[in-house]
């Protein structure tokens, strides 16, 4: 496992998402707040680019009719079927225990760290006062 | 040499489903209260057979040649049915489930009138007559706060062990306005039955009226399967997670082909209907349950099992020999193919856990 730098936090807003490329494999980088998560583009059910997918809300009623809006802008919607997955985990709201998409650990690295630590940052210009984004693949 | 075609219930077997009829109007008359009976007695209703033509009389399927009466229609002697029926397949107990064209008039009132009427008969001279007859409370179903009134009326008479619907009435039935219906029924621990069958306010089929008999009977599945899709899409079940259903004569192969349709769509879908938080299958195996008679078996003992292996579940099937209607010859009220614990769960176990008031041993 390697820390690839994959952008600067400032490549993506609050709420945005970056669907980035590493050891092949194409993953999206979600912020929710100042916390950035990473996800497969590929939808465990039948292999759509799940990160190109509408980000969502969870919409949850205790009781029919009793609507209320949680974890704004938290869900991951497949373009192909509609699935939802939770970003924070990967996991389904159809089948949370079996139905997963692969996660991977995303962390905020500071430029004068990422500058001398052991980083792959072969396409990002690191500059030591931004700070980064940094993809354990 | 003859092939089996069935098996017989053990002794002790619970019977979901008995039909007692109503031999004429005439005989419901004492069990109106003043106003109604004068109001019967004005319109000369007591001289009209309010029996529903779902079941033609002369359609062998309603009625074994060897239950037919001498006078009466099949059902309507209860000498006849203790003969034939309870003490030779001597179950614990048989529920009665009355169907009547009471459960399809267009006045609220008089249909409530009517059902009242009903429940008073049977409790009269069938329930207080043997003591191993139950009966669902009949209700108006298209009225639902008179119905929760008969519900609260009868339920403190453990004789009365569930609500009798009909798959096919005014409104879907999980609609809101059914509602109050299954409050009181979840209120008073029972069950609501829904019963083959149409007030026919609707055609059976959604593509129009049928021709023929053997349509509107095919048919009556897809009532069924559109019934559970909505009360499990309109959340009756979230809304009342301690009502059971049990769907009378429903048949049964149809089910793990409609749940699986209705799962798979879920996924999709699942944000439009957020009360359903768990896999609709999950909600149906824990809620639903089906009687057995008229069993619609795919032929082989294999594909049976195949067929019990996609329900997920031994806890759904209810024995019910649907009496005086023609299933089955002599006692073999079971299909063959089912495994002695198979059969325990479903003449037992099953019915035990789906009707709790019949743990109770008095009424």
């Amino acid at each position: 496992m390697d820390r690839h730098v994959v952008g600067s936090v400032t490549d993506i807003p609050p709420g945005g998402r970056k669907i980035v490329t590493v050891k092949g494999r194409q993953i999206g980088i979600f912020r929710i707040g100042d916390e950035f998560f990473g996800l497969i583009n590929r939808c465990p059910h039948q292999g759509a680019p799940l990160c190109s997918g509408e980000v969502v809300s969870r919409l949850v009623a205790p009781s029919p009719g009793d609507y209320r809006l949680t974890r704004a802008g938290e869900m991951i919607r497949c373009p192909w079927h509609c699935w939802e997955f939770d970003i924070r985990s990967g996991q389904s709201l159809c089948d949370p225990d079996s139905v997963q998409v692969r996660s991977f650990d995303v962390a905020v690295e500071a430029g004068n760290a990422v500058a001398e630590g052991r980083f792959i940052a072969e396409r990002v210009e690191v500059s030591v006062e931004e700070r980064y984004i940094v993809v354990t693949v | 040499m003859a092939i089996a075609t069935g098996n017989r219930p053990p002794i002790g077997a619970i019977d979901c489903d008995i039909h007692p009829a109503v031999p004429s109007t005439r005989v419901l008359l004492p069990y109106f209260d003043d106003y109604w009976r004068e109001h019967v007695l004005r319109r000369g209703l007591e001289r009209e057979n309010l029996e529903p033509s779902s079941y033609p009389a002369n359609a062998p399927i309603n009625g074994r040649p060897d239950w037919h009466l001498s006078s009466g229609p099949p059902g309507s002697s209860l000498a006849a049915m203790q003969s034939h029926l309870l003490d030779r397949l001597r179950p614990s107990w048989a529920i009665c489930n009355v169907i009547h064209g009471a459960q399809m008039m267009l006045s609220e009132d008089l249909s409530a009138a009517f059902c009242r009427a009903i429940n008073n008969w049977i409790r009269a001279e069938w329930l207080d007559r043997d003591p191993r007859l139950r009966a669902s409370i009949v209700v108006p179903p298209h009225s639902a706060d008179l119905a929760a009134e008969e519900i609260a009326r009868l339920a403190p008479d453990h004789g009365f062990v569930q609500v009798l619907l009909l798959a096919m009435t005014e409104l879907p039935l999980g609609r809101r306005q059914n509602w109050p219906m299954y409050k009181a029924a979840q209120a008073h621990g029972l069950p609501i039955g829904i019963h083959a069958g149409s007030s026919f306010r609707h055609p059976p089929s959604a593509l129009g009226w049928p021709s023929y008999y053997l349509e509107d009977y095919v048919s009556q599945a897809q009532g069924f399967q559109a019934a559970l899709n909505s009360l499990v899409t309109e959340g009756v079940f979230v809304k009342f997670p301690d009502l059971k259903v049990v769907l009378i004569e429903s048949g049964a192969t149809w089910l793990p082909a409609s749940l699986w349709r209705l799962d798979k769509t879920w996924r999709g879908v699942r944000a439009e209907v957020p009360w359903l938080e768990q896999q609709p299958t999950e909600t149906v195996r824990q809620h639903v349950r089906l009687t057995l008679q008229p069993f619609d078996a795919p032929p082989t003992e294999p594909q049976l099992r195949t067929l019990l292996d996609q329900f997920g579940s031994d806890r759904m099937l209810l024995f019910s020999s649907d009496y005086p209607h023609w299933h089955y010859d002599g006692d073999d009220a079971l299909p063959v193919g089912l495994s002695p614990e198979l059969i325990q769960k479903i003449c037992v176990d099953n019915p035990l856990e789906t009707y709790s008031r019949l743990k109770e041993t008095l009424r």
